[in-house]
C-alpha cells in the first residue's frame, strides 16, 4: 500500500548535468548549512544536567525515622526480592543503650549493595515493610575500581535529621515521609 | 671575475620567509583539524570539543602530543626504509607545495629594498606547484606498498589512479586561465586580477572544476577513497602509528591548506581586497603588506570552510563513478571550457 510518502522510484537513466551531481551537492550542503544554526541537542553535562522524571530510580537509600533511627529491621526481604542479587547483609541485636540509634530490636550491622550488579528496578523499595530503603533521584558516579562500587551501610544511610537536619532533608529529595 | 655572489640578506630574507611559511602551515594544519572536528559537530547539532583549553582551543595540541606519545610500531614484514619513507614523503612535498605562492603585496624596506613576500616567484611558479602536487601521490603509494598489507596497497593503488585522472582535468582547467594571464608566474597571475577582476568571474566552470579536482587531489571526501574506512580499514596508512600516522594526517591537512592557498591565488584574486583599489588609501608598505596577508588568509579559510563543509555533506563516491565522473564528465567539460575561453579571447583581441 502507498503512504503517502511513498515516492516511486525513477529509473530514467541520469541526465548529463544529473550525472556530475553538482546541484544536488550543492542542495544537500544547503541542508547541512542550515543545521549550522540549529539549537545544539548536547547538555554539556557536569555543568548542565537533565532533569529526571518523578519516578526515576537512582542510587538506594537507608532511611532515618523522624528521631534520627535507623529503620532497617535486617529482615533480608530486600535481597530476597532483588532479582539481580546485589543486595547482602547481616543482622544484629540491639543493645541496651542503643535505642536512639535503631528503631526496632534488630538491625543490619552490615548492609552492602553491589551498584555493578544492581539494575535499579526499585523491588526492594516494593518488598520492604518497614519504609527502609528507597532509590533516589541521583546515579552511581563513576570509580576507578570495582571495590569503589560496591556500596557499604555508610555510603547508603541517610543523614541523620536530628543532628544534620539540611543534609537529610537534601537527600530526602521529594520522597514523602511516612511512618 | 666573481660567479658566485653570495647574498647574506637574500639567504636570511628567504630563510625567515620560509620558517614562517612552514610554520603557519603548521599552525593552520593544525587548527584545521579542530574546525574539521568542530564544524563537524555544528552541521550535527552538537557542539564538538570543547574541553580542553577555552572552546577547545588545545585540543589540537593534546592530539598531538598524544600522537607523539604512542607506541611505534613497525610491522615485521614491512620495508622499513620505504615504511619511513613514505610519510616523510607525503609531508616534504605537502610542505614544499607553499614556496610559490604570493602571500601579500610586497614588503618595501626604508632603504628601498623591496621584499617579496612569496619564496620563489619563479617563472613557471603553477606548475612547479603542480608538479610537487603530482609527487605528493609517492607517499601513498610508498606507504601503502611498504606495508605489506593488501587493504594498504589496493588503497595506494586507488589513490594513484585517482590522482593522476584527477590532475588532468585540474591542468585543463588551469589552462584556460593560463590563456587569459598569458604567463605561469603567480605574482602576474594575482596582478592580472587585480587589474581586470577576479578570474572565478570569468572562469566559473573552470573554477567547479578545478575546485572539484582539488577535492580529490587532496583525498578528501567525496573522493576519499585511498582511506574508504569501511571497505580499506583506513586504506594506506593502516599499519602506521604514532607520529607516522600524524605526519600522514597532518600532510592532509596541509595538503587542504596549500590548495586552498593556490585556489585563492589563481581564481579568488590572492591577497587582492575585493571591490576596492587599495592603492589609493596611501598605506605605508608595512601596513599593506599586513592587511594584503590578513585577507587572503580570510579567504583561505572560507575555502577550508567549504572543504569541510562538504565533508560533513556528501558521502563517498563509489569507485567507478569516481573514474567516471574525472574521465566522461569533467575531462569533456574542461575541454570544452577551454576551448570557449580561447575563442573568446581570439574574438576580442580580433
Amino acid at each position: 500500500m502507498l503512504t503517502q510518502r511513498a515516492k516511486e522510484v525513477d529509473r530514467k537513466p541520469m541526465t548529463f548535468l544529473e550525472s556530475i551531481y553538482l546541484w544536488n551537492i550543492v542542495k544537500g550542503m544547503g541542508i547541512t548549512i542550515s543545521h549550522l544554526f540549529k539549537k545544539k541537542a548536547t547538555i554539556n553535562y557536569p555543568e548542565q544536567t537533565r532533569t529526571f522524571s518523578k519516578v526515576f530510580r537512582g542510587l538506594h537509600v537507608l532511611n532515618r525515622d523522624a528521631e534520627g533511627r535507623e529503620n532497617c529491621t535486617a529482615c533480608g526481604l530486600c535481597a530476597v526480592a532483588c532479582p539481580a542479587e546485589a543486595i547482602t547483609m547481616e543482622a544484629a541485636e540491639r543493645l541496651p543503650g542503643e535505642e536512639n540509634l535503631y528503631r526496632e530490636e534488630k538491625y543490619a550491622a552490615k548492609y552492602e549493595i553491589n551498584m555493578l550488579r544492581c539494575i535499579f528496578c526499585g523491588l526492594c523499595e516494593e518488598a520492604c515493610p518497614k519504609d527502609a530503603i528507597y532509590l533516589s533521584q541521583t546515579f552511581a558516579p563513576a570509580n576507578y575500581g570495582r571495590k569503589g562500587f560496591i556500596y557499604k551501610k555508610e555510603d547508603l544511610l541517610i543523614p541523620n535529621p536530628v543532628t544534620d537536619k539540611e543534609a537529610y532533608e537534601k537527600a530526602l529529595g521529594d520522597k514523602p515521609v511516612k511512618n | 671575475m666573481t660567479l658566485l655572489v653570495i647574498d647574506l640578506w637574500l639567504i636570511l630574507e628567504k630563510t625567515l620567509l620560509i620558517a614562517g611559511i612552514i610554520g603557519l602551515s603548521f599552525f593552520i594544519a593544525m587548527y584545521t583539524t579542530l574546525a574539521e572536528r568542530k564544524v563537524a559537530a555544528w552541521l550535527q547539532d552538537r557542539r564538538g570539543p570543547n574541553r580542553a583549553g577555552p572552546f577547545g582551543i588545545f585540543q589540537p595540541l593534546a592530539d598531538g602530543g598524544k600522537l607523539f606519545f604512542k607506541e611505534e610500531i613497525i610491522p615485521l614484514a614491512a620495508n622499513k626504509f620505504l615504511f619511513i619513507l613514505g610519510p616523510a614523503l607525503a609531508m616534504i612535498t605537502a610542505l614544499i607545495t607553499s614556496t610559490v605562492i604570493p602571500w601579500a603585496t610586497p614588503f618595501i624596506t626604508k632603504g628601498g629594498n623591496v621584499i617579496p613576500m612569496q619564496v620563489a616567484d619563479v617563472d613557471m611558479g603553477i606548475l612547479l606547484a603542480f608538479s610537487i602536487v603530482s609527487v605528493g601521490v609517492y607517499g601513498i603509494m610508498i606507504g601503502g606498498w611498504a606495508s605489506n598489507n593488501k587493504f594498504s596497497l589496493m588503497a595506494a593503488i586507488r589513490g594513484a589512479s585517482q590522482m593522476v585522472s584527477y590532475e588532468l582535468p585540474m591542468g585543463l582547467a588551469l589552462i584556460a586561465v593560463l590563456f587569459m594571464t598569458g604567463s605561469l608566474k603567480m605574482s602576474e597571475i594575482v596582478a592580472n586580477q587585480v587589474q581586470h577582476g577576479w578570474h572565478v568571474i570569468y572562469q566559473p566552470l573552470g573554477f567547479i572544476i578545478f575546485f572539484v579536482c582539488a577535492l580529490a587531489e587532496c583525498n578528501r571526501t567525496p573522493f576519499d577513497l585511498p582511506e574508504a574506512e569501511n571497505e580499506l580499514n583506513f586504506g594506506y596508512h593502516q599499519e602506521y602509528s604514532s607520529m607516522k600516522l600524524g605526519f600522514y594526517l597532518f600532510a592532509e591537512y596541509i595538503n587542504m591548506f596549500i590548495s586552498s592557498a593556490i585556489m585563492v591565488t589563481i581564481y579568488f584574486g590572492g591577497y587582492d581586497i575585493p571591490f576596492v583599489n587599495e592603492a589609493s588609501w596611501g598605506l605605508s608598505s608595512f601596513w599593506m603588506t599586513v592587511i594584503s596577508f590578513s585577507v587572503i588568509m580570510m579567504k583561505i579559510s572560507f575555502m577550508l570552510f567549504v572543504f569541510l563543509w562538504i565533508r560533513w555533506t556528501i558521502p563517498r563516491f563509489r569507485y567507478d563513478q569516481l573514474m567516471n565522473l574525472g574521465w566522461k564528465k569533467l575531462i569533456p567539460l574542461a575541454l570544452l571550457n577551454m576551448v570557449i575561453t580561447a575563442a573568446v579571447i581570439l574574438w576580442l583581441n580580433k
